[in-house]
């Protein structure tokens, strides 16, 4: 696997470019030849011989993505998840459809034509395809179906997330510390337990560090769309926030505190190349070994339909590197959370332990005690807790 | 001295030419496909490999060919309601926000008024519904044009937003699934508000709604006086008011009937394909139903077929990158190019191009000598 690795770069691009080359000839009607051909494993009778154990069989791993993959944000954290599939299973051939509509119009469409192509394995990488997914699984049963972030499963179709509130709680840690005003405000897509879950999260960290802060919530209703995104930003500095955050799939919020002199906690992946003055950090999500195991699974035929939920200690969760504006004495603090998370002495549930209280000041959770995972990730989970102004049901 | 240059002008034809209205789609697509396809041979990619790719994913399948006419029964529905008001020189920009109503007042049908019914009624009281609400939305711009002139281009776009807001406002808040976690969108319909599909594909009924439509509207249109009076209100209206015909009446008709259409779209797309209302489940058909319109030549057999052809140019551009690989870009840039030649086209069919210098305006301003 190390050498596989090392030449990664090389080897995707020559790759991408072969498989192109062979569904061409696909095309001419050489139905035979396909990717395999492409890595150098033969005609389809001779794979199963050619293929290394350890590698598996040829298999073909299609992703459903709601923006572009160069958004630096949502999707550009799931293609780095495929590329890394890629990397790590030679003999997987993935494929891909962007900005892909949310609209079952659309979505089904393009989730159902990966299954006719052949695809064994499905990942659909936004909350929206959840109900085309489980409607194409129906006529697919030998097709296995992932949808990240959802809640319905069925016999093929199982579901994957991460414990992001883990990274984005040490990021809230970081920002409470940054914030000389006070105030920081918070650029959110829509108001699901999800993201509501994400608010309360990097509240608790900022108020663990600094009890006099505030976190202001504005709703896009819209996971990626820049100017919009920055439009909600600019409100929120106007208002006096001096850092930032986001549940959004865009650097724009970013882009908008460094044109103000101001901070921001990225999202999704490292977005301080955008915007390099005001990134201070930012959970990133780190799809790769799940997709790696979903389809060494997949291959082994030991995988079952189940409700994946990765944390920091399994590897499916990050914190994007701290920013050289943070002082010596906070990225130490925070350096040493991050460690507790790793070893997985901290967890979701150590954040979400009582006493925790709502805006309104009445105890939620009561000393000791912590939320379930079911009250975490179910519809319970729609109010905030003390410190955040804005309304979690609008 | 400027004004020495000769520039090119579009001269109208006293009638649209017929030999450029023949070979104007044919040399249309051409000059795209070629365009497309320097395009394509300079990114590095061979132009008839992923022309056929998108020929094979459109309607080289059986599973090709039904989603084409899965995305065509929106676009025909919305394209002939366009249809029919542009006959009148109505100009409906409003598609959109009448898709939307119609889908609004089925799904209201569908989930509050008759969830217990069976679908012999019910099926039928969404079709009622929606077309009742694309027509009351269309009637607003309509009135103003008849009562007051107002222009109903501006108030038919205008209300489309209103109309999409008002869908956000529905699925996120009183219609919002309870049991959806706080996601934006109404509970699933009952099954009796299913539209029938065809087979395992996701072919539905609103396909039956669609060429119904086409056929009938091609009978009111060509055969009945009412047909004759819209046509002739169209080519001149003035006309139309000297021979005593109903100007005002027929503005509201024209518009009802345009907006019933474009909400028998919305009402097949949320019966037919979605299952419930959710918001953006429209990709802009009632936008697209313009250019359906306009390249069909306002005909409904023309607009059926433009939509049939869109439609398998939206779906057929999924294979470049599902099969390809190529970025997502590339298919709206084909799309783009298509329907830049297939307009540009029409208009050469129907002006012709001059140069000659500007003339100066008798009594207007000397020329402006520009010095050098």
């Amino acid at each position: 696997m190390g050498d596989v690795a090392a030449g990664s770069d090389r080897d995707v691009t020559s790759t991408a470019s072969a498989a192109r080359q062979s569904r061409r000839d696909l095309l001419r009607g050489a139905a035979t030849a396909s990717l395999a051909l492409a890595v150098g494993l033969g005609p389809r009778d001779a794979r199963a011989q050619d293929a290394s154990p350890a590698a598996g069989p040829p298999i073909k791993v299609a992703f459903v993505y709601v923006g572009p993959v160069g958004d630096l944000g949502w999707t550009y954290a799931h293609d780095q998840g495929r590329l890394f599939l890629s990397q790590q299973m030679p003999n997987v051939e993935t494929v891909y459809q962007e900005n892909v509509p949310e609209n079952p119009g659309d979505a089904e469409r393009v989730i159902r034509g990966f299954a006719q192509d052949g695809a064994k394995v499905v990942f659909t990488t936004s909350f929206g395809y959840m109900e085309p997914t489980i409607s194409v699984a129906e006529d697919f049963p030998d097709t296995v179906f992932v949808h990240i972030s959802g809640y319905k499963t069925a016999e093929n179709v199982g579901t994957g997330f991460g414990k992001i509130e883990e990274p984005r709680y040490v990021s809230g840690l970081i920002a409470g510390r940054m914030s000389t005003a006070n105030r920081l405000g918070y650029v959110a897509a829509f108001p699901i337990p999800e993201v509501i879950r994400g608010i309360n999260a990097f509240a608790l960290g900022v108020r663990a560090a600094n009890p006099a802060a505030t976190v202001e919530v504005i709703w896009t209703n819209t996971w990626f769309d820049p100017p919009k995104e920055r439009a909600a930003a600019e409100a929120l500095l106007d208002r006096g926030a001096d850092v930032l955050a986001q549940h959004q799939d865009s650097a724009g919020i970013a882009q908008a505190a460094q044109d103000r002199g101001r901070l921001a906690v990225g999202y999704n992946a490292d977005m301080a190349p955008l915007a390099p003055q005001a990134v201070l950090t930012g959970p990133i999500w780190t799809w790769g070994g799940f997709y790696v195991q979903t389809v060494q699974q997949v291959q082994a035929g030991s995988w079952e339909a189940g409700q994946y939920w990765g944390g920091w200690k399994d590897g499916t969760v990050d914190l994007a590197p701290i920013g050289p504006m943070v002082p010596e004495a906070v990225r130490a603090e925070a350096e040493a959370e991050i460690a507790r998370f790793k070893a997985g002495e901290k967890d979701i549930f150590t954040i979400f332990t009582g006493p925790i209280l709502d805006q309104a000041g009445a105890e939620k959770v009561p000393a000791g005690t912590a939320l379930t995972a079911e009250q975490l990730l179910g519809t319970d989970m729609n109010w905030f807790v003390q410190g955040v102004e804005g309304d979690p049901a609008p | 001295m400027a004004s020495a240059i000769p520039s090119p002008r579009l001269e109208r034809r006293a009638a649209p030419s017929a030999v450029a209205s023949a070979v104007v789609p044919f040399v249309a697509v051409a000059l795209a496909l070629v365009a497309g396809g320097i395009v394509l041979w300079a990114a590095g990619e061979p132009p008839v490999a992923v022309y056929r790719a998108m020929l094979d994913g459109a309607v080289g399948s059986r599973d090709g060919v039904a989603e084409t006419l899965v995305k065509t029964i929106p676009l025909l529905l919305a394209g002939l309601g366009v249809a029919v008001a542009f006959r009148m020189r109505l100009w409906n920009i409003g598609a959109e926000g009448q898709l939307y109503l119609g889908a609004v007042a089925a799904s209201g049908t569908a989930l509050y008024v008759l969830p217990d019914a069976p679908a012999a009624v019910l099926i039928p009281a969404m079709i009622l519904a929606g077309m009742a609400g694309g027509a009351v939305w269309a009637a607003v711009p309509a009135l103003l044009r008849a009562r007051l002139q107002v222009n109903e281009i501006i108030t038919s776009l205008m209300l489309n937003y209103v109309a999409i807001l008002f869908a956000e406002y529905l699925v996120h808040g009183p219609w919002r699934d309870p049991v959806g976690f706080g996601f934006p969108g109404t509970p699933r319909f009952p099954d009796a508000a299913e539209l029938p599909q065809w087979g395992t594909t996701r072919v539905h009924l609103g396909l039956a709604f669609g060429l119904a439509a086409a056929g009938i509207l091609w009978l009111v249109l060509g055969r009945t006086r009412w047909g004759y009076e819209i046509a002739v209100a169209g080519t001149n209206a003035r006309a139309a008011r000297y021979a005593g015909l109903p100007t005002a009446r027929n503005i509201l008709l024209v518009m009802a009937l345009s907006g019933a259409l474009a909400g028998l779209a919305g009402m097949s797309e949320v019966a037919g394909i979605g299952h419930q209302l959710q918001r953006s489940f429209s990709p802009g058909y009632g936008y697209t139903a313009i250019i359906v319109a306009w390249v069909g030549r306002l005909h409904p057999g023309g607009v059926a077929l433009v939509a049939f052809l869109l439609a398998g140019l939206l779906v057929g551009g999924d294979a470049l990158q599902m099969e390809l690989g190529l970025p997502a870009a590339v298919a709206p840039m084909l799309q783009g190019a298509i329907l830049f030649f297939l307009l540009g086209g029409e208009a050469l069919a129907r002006y012709r191009v001059t140069w000659r210098r500007p003339t100066p305006i008798p009594g207007g301003p000397a020329p402006v000598v520009e010095p050098g």
